[in-house]
């Protein structure tokens, strides 16, 4: 019937803006057979309609993980990591001033001593959200810094304290037991792992975001994402597979490259901002 | 030549159609849907991806491939041709400037691998031809990003120009030009802050830079793990500047790339190099026939 072939262009025309959103094929499949589904069962008729639905099927997803970072200890770490250039120092600067704002006594730990001026960017953001920087010579060990870091906490009532790492691609085996070697040391010098392992997402990012929560949670257990770069155009879709498939969720999201571009994640505005505004 | 390997590592997609002796639409359809998947999972656009199913697609289902003694090899050799025409064949090269010195104006998204490509540029200027390279810090905005071109210029003893954050981008890149003509430096290549392909202000300074420098190259630096907005970038980027060819950093990762097809595809410029490491030392030209294999997987 001609109603039915126009539902039929209507769910490959979603099909296609999720995709194009980076959600996957996978994900987006499986999405659009939910929305068919409830299609039916609910008798939508209405295209808006079926929109608004696709959009709580997203955030229904979203909204299954937790997106509240757990601070309670003190001090609690976070550790920050990710691949090459995603935003994790930056997003650090960011987070330092949004729990200082708060009240919190914060203490950056320089760990990424590999990049070339990674130190001297990490203590520009220091020095921006007004909170204290451990850090060593450019070169050294990074656990080192990290130790020294939570002694400094320890020693000056600090609450939280956020560690720094170097980006590094997931394929590089020796790079990631690095890591692992730095999560150990929290969980050693702390008696229990870090609060909070964020692992940084650039929203441009396509499938390989999958591939990355994978190895990196190997290297140490994932808490949660920070979503970085939303004010391109990209949409970040990723993360919902991320969601679905390996139960990570959304803690942060980075809107732009000053101190006060971060937000809290919210799973509605999010499904929101995956279609274009017109089609409100 | 190119994509000779192809075949083998078109895998499961094309498998069923190659030892047929009888090919139908329905095959032709069932292969294609999968190549679709293959491309869409290796990061391709989507628009991309269409138009090159319905171009195969549209070759494939021709009466002299159909009715051909090996109508899967036919098929299969389509999709190599149609995926050669996409990557283009052969690896471009810098072009050097009749009157030195070369200039090189880099150009990205935020954290995309500029600031290191630079460096690396400069490095195999001088080792394989000869250049005595500087490098020019145009990054006024991002935190210590002065200071990070300084220290990989020194790590490989090149050059670095700098003005520190207080002076335009624009009279940086110019009074750069004239410390190059004094100082004997025949490849130019200048550095710039990361932005966003929509931040208007931004992309009308590198639009100002371009105007005062007059580059022989505008290099576009896109990370090889982009997504589906691979196109978007690619088609700002191109429409205000004109981009002369694509850098893609970040392949040492295990990423399928398909960033490289959405961007060649819809830029028609050629992607120049690759960016392989964190190294200095880890640039190397690009090979578009390389890249399509790993963009279908094997
Ligand atoms: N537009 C925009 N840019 C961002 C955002 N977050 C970070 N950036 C920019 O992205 C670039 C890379 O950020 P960094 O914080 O250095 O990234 P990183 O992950 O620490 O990089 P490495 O340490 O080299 O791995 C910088 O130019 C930042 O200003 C964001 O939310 N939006
Ligand atoms: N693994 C790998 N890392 C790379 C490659 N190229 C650059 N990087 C890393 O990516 C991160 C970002 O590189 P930068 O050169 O600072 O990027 P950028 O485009 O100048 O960043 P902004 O100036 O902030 O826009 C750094 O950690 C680099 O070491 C590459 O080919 N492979
Ligand atoms: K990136
Ligand atoms: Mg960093
Ligand atoms: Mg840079």
């Amino acid at each position: 019937s001609a109603f039915q072939s126009v539902d039929e262009e209507l769910f490959e025309e979603l099909e296609e803006t999720l995709i194009m959103a980076d959600i996957g094929v996978d994900t987006s499949v499986y999405m659009i057979e939910e929305l068919r589904t409830r299609a039916k069962e609910k008798h939508i008729t209405d295209p808006a309609e079926l929109k608004i639905e696709l959009k709580n099927v997203i955030s229904e997803i979203l909204m299954g993980q937790d997106s509240v970072c757990h601070l309670e200890d003190s001090p609690s770490v976070i550790m920050v990591i990710g691949v090459n250039g995603v935003g994790k120092t930056t997003s650090i600067g960011k987070m330092a001033h949004y729990y200082q704002s708060q009240g919190k006594k914060v203490i950056l730990a320089a760990a990424d001593t590999f990049r070339a001026a990674a130190i001297d960017q990490l203590q520009i953001w220091a020095q921006r959200a007004e909170v204290e920087i451990v850090k060593h010579k450019e070169g050294s060990d990074p656990s080192a810094v990290v130790f020294d870091a939570i002694q400094a906490a320890k020693a000056r009532g600090a609450d939280i304290v956020i560690c720094d790492t170097a980006g590094r691609l997931h394929n590089k085996k020796n790079l990631m037991e690095e890591l692992a070697k730095t999560a150990r040391v929290i969980e050693r010098e702390t008696g229990k792992p870090a609060s909070e392992v964020l692992l940084v997402l650039d929203a441009s990012t396509g499938q390989n975001a999958l591939i990355q929560a994978k190895e990196f949670a190997n290297a140490a257990h994932i808490t949660g994402v920070v979503l970085t770069k939303l004010d391109g155009t990209a949409k970040g879709g990723v993360i919902i597979a991320l969601s679905r498939e390996q139960n990570i969720g959304v803690k942060f999201i980075g809107v732009g490259e000053g101190i006060d571009d971060l937000q809290e994640f919210d799973p509605k505005e999010f499904a929101k901002a995956l279609f274009p505004e017109n089609e409100e | 030549m190119a994509f000779e390997n192809l075949s083998e590592k078109l895998g499961a997609a094309l498998k069923k159609l190659k030892g047929k002796g009888v090919v139908t639409e329905k095959d032709i359809k069932e292969s294609m849907r999968e190549i679709k998947l293959a491309l869409l999972e290796a990061d391709v656009n989507y628009k991309v991806v269409k138009d090159f199913i319905g171009n195969v697609s549209e070759r494939a289902v021709g009466a002299d491939v159909l009715e051909s003694l090996t109508p899967g090899q036919q098929i299969i050799k389509i999709v190599n041709d149609e995926l050669a025409k996409l990557m283009g064949s052969d690896s471009a090269r810098i072009e050097f400037a009749k009157k030195p010195p070369t200039i090189v104006l880099m150009a990205g998204l935020q954290g995309a691998g500029k600031t290191t490509f630079c460096a690396k540029l400069a490095g195999f200027m001088r080792k394989k031809h000869n250049k005595r390279p500087l490098l020019v810090a145009c990054d006024i905005y991002r935190p210590a990003a002065v200071k990070q071109l300084e220290v990989v210029g020194k790590q490989i003893d090149i050059p670095v120009f700098q003005m520190g954050t207080q002076v335009s981008a624009v009279s940086i890149a110019t009074a750069a030009l004239e410390h190059a003509k004094h100082h004997g430096n025949d490849f130019v290549i200048i550095d710039t802050a990361g932005r966003l392909h929509i931040d208007d202000d931004l992309m009308q300074e590198l639009e100002d830079i371009k105007a005062a420098v007059n580059p022989d190259e505008i290099l576009l630096v896109i990370d090889a793990m982009t997504g589906q907005d691979a196109v978007n970038i690619a088609e700002s980027f191109n429409a205000r500047l004109e981009i002369s060819g694509v850098v893609m950093t970040k392949l040492d990762g295990d990423t399928r790339g398909g960033a490289a097809l959405s961007v060649k595809a819809v830029t028609g410029k050629p992607i120049k190099f690759a960016g392989v490491g964190e190294k200095l030392s880890d640039i190397e030209e690009f090979h578009p026939d390389r890249m399509a294999s790993r963009i279908l997987g094997s």
